[in-house]
């Protein structure tokens, strides 16, 4: 599973996971962003594309975003994408999104988890190994 | 500008049955402007195709280009090659661009991926808003610059019809009033008298109802040759 995580709040949680030893699923990839607004619609559509089988997306809580609207932009076009996916046929909850502050690491283990669990629901991701062309 | 909007995934599907190689086609100017089809667009529609075409188990080629405009001829002279490789060119401009390149390049097949909506402006962002509707005789000088055509739902020329209330039109209350925008605005100017002025019925052979339109420069023929 693939993560977007903001740099000013939800990696910083995944940090302090960290340091108080709390483990999260080996099977999570986090790529730090300089916010969640700044993944663009392409960048999700090629995580699917390369064969995630789900796709997170971690931003500040709308009232407390560093780039003050980044992650109502993040909340649009994940809601767009789910649309896109339903219509391909991958299914819309393979992508979900979450707001957070950057105090709260044991709500991130949590959230993972949480989303590990609705991805296995859906099965493997049908273009997990197929080729791009 | 001219707003479009992208046609819905299952549709341009439907349409590509059949054809192995695509090139999604952007447009610059427009299409690009209005989030339908310019390269962003190209690029997640191809994504969106390529996905679709595997979960059912097809194996398609998706090229992806953008021009600076589909609706003029020297933009598209880049493309010439690149048509060659593809069984099909899925356009993501108005219907001009498209009806462009089925000009351009007779021999090839063109698809429309976007339709082409009205004539307007950016309210806000990601939000368009029609203001014209190209009727070939502007009017907007006796109505405050609110055109009582493109933005009146009955396309009424002297005043408000019964179905105003509140400033917002009988068909939405989402929709404002034209006429109580005309009315406001001019009262806003101290110009209210011009509406005592009876709009007599309006000749419509200046616009879509004349047949195809053309406009032929001045200062430049047909043939290129300027005029003195």
């Amino acid at each position: 599973m693939v993560v977007f995580s903001c740099s000013w709040c939800c990696y910083q949680m995944a940090d302090l996971s960290g340091a108080t030893q709390l483990d999260y699923s080996p099977h999570v990839k986090i790529n730090i962003v300089p916010c969640s607004g700044r993944v663009e619609i392409i960048d999700l559509m090629r995580a699917f594309e390369s064969g995630a089988d789900g796709v997170l997306m971690l931003g500040c809580l709308e009232d407390k975003c560093y780039h003050q609207n980044g992650s109502l932009t993040a909340k649009r076009r994940v809601s767009y994408i789910k649309g896109l996916l339903k219509d391909i046929g991958l299914g819309e909850k393979r992508l979900e999104m979450f707001t957070l502050s950057p105090s709260s690491g044991p709500k991130l283990e949590e959230i993972i988890e949480n989303m590990i669990e609705q991805v296995k629901g859906l099965g493997s991701s049908p273009l997990k190994g197929k080729s791009k062309t | 500008m001219i707003i479009t909007k992208q046609k819905p995934l299952e549709e341009i599907r439907k349409m590509l049955a059949g054809y192995g190689k695509i090139l999604i086609l952007g447009c610059g100017t427009c299409s690009t402007v209005c989030f339908a089809g310019g390269e962003r667009e190209v690029a997640i529609l191809a994504s969106s195709l390529r996905m679709a075409e595997k979960i059912d188990g097809k194996e398609k080629t998706f090229f992806e280009h953008t021009v600076k405009r589909q609706c003029d001829w020297e933009f598209l002279d880049e493309i010439a090659e690149k048509i060659k490789e593809a069984d099909v060119i899925l356009s993501l401009s108005c219907g001009v661009g498209v009806q462009a390149i089925a000009e351009r390049f007779p021999n090839s097949r063109v698809l429309p991926g976007i339709n082409t909506c009205f004539l307007g402006l950016t309210a806000e962002p990601g939000i368009w808003s029609e203001r014209c509707d190209a009727c070939g005789n502007c009017l907007v000088h006796e109505t405050g610059g609110i055109c009582p055509i493109a933005r009146c739902a009955k396309g009424l020329f002297n005043g408000p019809c019964g179905g105003s209330v509140e400033g917002k039109c009988e068909i939405s209350p989402d929709v404002p009033c034209a006429w109580q925008l005309i009315i406001d605005h001019l009262a806003a100017l101290g110009q209210l008298d011009k509406l005592e002025a009876i709009q007599s019925p309006k000749d419509w052979s200046t616009g879509h109802s004349g047949g195809p339109g053309k406009i032929v420069s001045p200062v430049q023929d047909e043939s290129g040759e300027k005029k003195p």
